[in-house]
């Protein structure tokens, strides 16, 4: 069992743990995930690590209530014990001095990037950084990213804040520069992965994702992680996370990712009817001032 | 009236007729998880246990991977001494509820039987399987189930990589001679694949956990979400944790595709994911676990093993109206057990033999939609000494389907090779070990399925058996 730390709620649907892990923390290295469940009846669900504390024996988890067992998780406060948590899981990421690296981070994918982004500046990369997110209000780790980064560019789709633009627009831009970059990391939406390598094939530019996939074991076992990549089926869990963008069928991983999507909706629909009824529920039980 | 067991002729005994087990109705089973089989009564298996004709030359107990005294502890049941039974079975085998239930018994202990000879039908042997779960079930009803004694503490620790059948061996035969002993177990629960891969109405999670209870009594650590190779490398067990020895009993664990066109649409499932997500996550309760599992209608299960059948017939239980079995070769060559055959067919599954998937074809949204097969027939006979099936040409056929569940093997797991690599490791990945389970480390040692491909409970658990006893002595020797 391992016990949160501490709890941040960092925007309406983004939570930030720290969580008691000392071997995981020991082991641990940037681009790896961890696979949790929270009760006896929940599922287990991967998340990638977005950092970790040797000293202090934690690792950070940032995500993102999308669906049932994630609601379930920022319900859980300060001192509560997290049931079953495994890892480090995955191949963690290739970090060498490339030369000029672009991190593009989308929404909950710039927590998964941090840790990966600050490998590569410590091994003496100049350090790009693009975060995107669909409003202000969802621009997350600006602060740290700006500690480690050369240059920094936000989007939003809605222009609240820094540019009103897709990531893709600023990264084509890096691209079209004269001396373009090494080397491109892209986490975030499937759908930007698969449109930030597209705008980096043209121009030869090598670009990482980070896949986060359906899984159950996280160890190789189930193969419900499976995605063709270069024509081959590989597992997220054991070949990957990270995979060359370029190679990777991002359409078909998209529909796997469907695959129980009516469970889902009517999961989460549930799950905000649930926490709406509570809400109220509190406010009557709340004492009368 | 139930005749003494010391007056009968051979041919009194050959007389007996063999003794069907009880099981659930077909109509009714296939709607719930309980167990099929329901086992022999007392008087039943006592009968059952009369045919035997206690054969000098023991041809069963040389088709038993662990050598149990198979005459002897028939024998005990037939004289209604089913404690005296249990105690010969625990001698050779650990876990008899579990290989009772598991165990291949037609192509192992009661292939060479004298009666099924004699009556020219394999299947009319001495039912020892069933007579191994009678005494075993009767053993553990009446609380009779005692936990092993462990030697005085030696002060030295082994660590167990795995809680499967050959691990759960390994553990307590370590443990009694007075080692610390420390389970290791990737999932939050132990058991391996008699918890992940083979379903309840086969195998009740229950017997397991009395294993794994009966291990924690005996004072073996357990530790649950612990990936070796990741959460900690297997040499840092030795230089970090201390360990004096690790056994290695992983499994196979990585599924085999058929590297077929479509296998990665929406529907395609390996059964080690369909199957995990039924046992041990229990999606089959709808209602109470939050793991989803696939509505399916029509489904088709690629394989003709033990684990194709557990497939096929969990997709019954979740309600699919039509569940179709495809597998190249003929029945005969199904590696599956006759009894899961024969419970399959009761249940409705719809076998295609001598036919295989050429392509799996979808729809617009990437959902499985049909499937193109191939017929075959039989050739010359391979390196398995199976007939070779050959494929008819031109002979393609589809059938429309909204699942495909894949269930033709595992293949060695990468990852203690990925992060260990001095552990020598054959071509197909599976760990080299000596006939003592000693790899190619000094003081590791492995066992199982990692070691043999996949293969059964009872073979993972001699393995084990071998192994323990290595790393008994090892210790004896080691400073």
């Amino acid at each position: 069992m391992n016990k949160i730390i501490e709890k941040k709620q960092i925007s309406e649907e983004v939570f930030r743990f720290q969580i008691e892990a000392p071997l995981i923390a020991e082991e641990c290295q940037p681009g790896q995930f961890i696979i949790l469940q929270i009760s006896e009846e929940g599922e287990r669900i991967p998340l990638t690590i977005a950092d970790s504390d040797n000293k202090q024996g934690s690792i950070t988890l940032i995500f993102q209530t999308v669906g049932k067992t994630t609601h379930l998780l920022a319900e859980l406060e300060e001192e509560d014990k997290i049931l079953n948590l495994v890892g480090p899981l995955g191949k963690p990421t290739h970090i060498e001095n490339f030369g000029t690296v672009v991190g593009v981070g989308g929404g909950i994918g710039v927590a998964p990037l941090y840790p990966i982004a600050k490998a590569l500046k410590a091994a003496g990369n100049k350090l790009i950084i693009i975060i995107g997110a669909r409003t202000k209000e969802l621009v997350i780790l600006e602060d740290e990213m700006k500690t480690i980064a050369d240059e920094i560019i936000i989007c939003t789709d809605d222009g609240s804040y820094g540019r009103k633009a897709l990531v893709t627009e600023p990264l084509k831009e890096l691209c079209e520069r004269a001396k373009k970059p090494d080397l491109v990391t892209a986490i975030g939406p499937p759908i930007m992965m698969k449109f930030c390598s597209e705008t980096t094939r043209p121009y030869g530019v090598s670009t990482v994702v980070s896949l986060n996939t359906i899984m159950v074991d996280g160890t190789g076992m189930c193969g419900g992680c499976r995605v063709t990549v270069g024509g081959k089926t590989q597992f997220v869990c054991v070949d990957g996370p990270e995979f060359d963008g370029h190679l990777v069928d991002f359409d078909n991983m998209m529909h796997r990712l469907n695959s129980y999507k009516k469970r889902e909706s009517s999961d989460h629909e549930q799950c905000h009817l649930e926490m709406e009824i509570k809400k109220r529920k509190n406010k009557q039980d709340a004492p009368k001032q | 009236m139930l005749p003494s067991n010391n007056h009968l002729t051979p041919k009194e005994r050959l007389a007996i007729p063999p003794q069907e087990m009880p099981s659930q109705d077909p109509a009714k089973r296939k709607t719930n998880m309980s167990e099929v089989a329901l086992g022999y009564t007392q008087e039943q298996a006592q009968f059952e246990a009369m045919r035997c004709i206690q054969c000098k030359n023991t041809p069963c107990i040389t088709g038993c991977p662990v050598q149990i005294d198979i005459p002897g502890f028939v024998k005990a049941i037939a004289d209604g001494d089913n404690k005296k039974s249990i105690d010969i079975i625990k001698k050779n085998s650990l876990l008899p509820a579990v290989c009772g239930r598991v165990c291949p018994q037609e192509t192992q202990c009661q292939a060479p039987c004298t009666i099924g000879k004699s009556l020219k039908d394999v299947n009319k042997a001495v039912s020892i399987g069933r007579l191994e779960r009678y005494v075993s079930d009767w053993e553990r009803n009446n609380g009779m189930i005692a936990t092993p004694s462990v030697k005085k503490e030696t002060g030295k620790k082994v660590a167990v990589i795995g809680s499967g059948p050959a691990g759960i061996t390994v553990a307590a035969d370590v443990r009694r001679e007075g080692h610390a002993v420390t389970m290791f177990e990737a999932f939050h629960k132990t058991g391996g694949v008699m918890v992940y891969g083979i379903p309840e109405f086969r195998l009740p999670k229950k017997m397991v956990k009395e294993e794994i209870d009966t291990l924690e009594k005996m004072g073996v650590e357990i530790k649950r979400n612990f990936v070796v190779g990741r959460t900690r490398k297997v040499i840092d067990l030795m230089k970090k944790d201390g360990f004096d020895s690790i056994f290695i009993g992983t499994g196979a664990g990585l599924p085999r595709f058929m590297n077929i066109e479509g296998e990665n649409l929406v529907g395609v499932f390996s059964a080690n994911e369909y199957l995990t997500r039924s046992n041990l996550m229990r999606a089959y309760d709808k209602k109470k676990s939050h793991t989803p599992i696939f509505d399916s209608r029509k489904v088709g299960v690629f394989g003709g093993g033990n684990v194709a059948m557990d497939a096929a017939r969990t997709a019954i239980r979740l309600g699919a109206e039509e569940v179709h079995l495809i597998y190249r070769r003929t029945e005969i060559e199904m590696p599956a057990r006759v009894e899961e055959v024969h419970h399959a067919k009761e249940e409705g599954i719809i076998f295609h033999l001598l036919q295989n998937a050429k392509r799996i074809l979808g729809d617009d949204k990437g959902h499985v939609k049909t499937i193109e097969c191939l017929k075959y027939e039989l050739g010359e006979p391979d390196d398995s000494g199976r007939r070779r099936p050959v494929v008819i040409e031109g002979s393609e056929f589809t059938i429309d389907l909204d699942t495909v569940i894949v269930a033709i093997g595992n293949d060695s797991n990468p990852l203690i090779k990925q992060t260990t690599p001095d552990l020598k490791t054959n071509k197909w990945g599976n760990l080299v070990a000596d006939e003592n389970g000693k790899t190619s480390i000094d003081g590791i040692y492995a066992g199982g399925d990692i070691v043999l491909g996949a293969a059964t409970v009872i073979l993972a658990m001699g393995q084990g058996r071998i192994a323990a006893k290595s790393i008994n002595d090892y210790l004896k020797t080691k400073k």
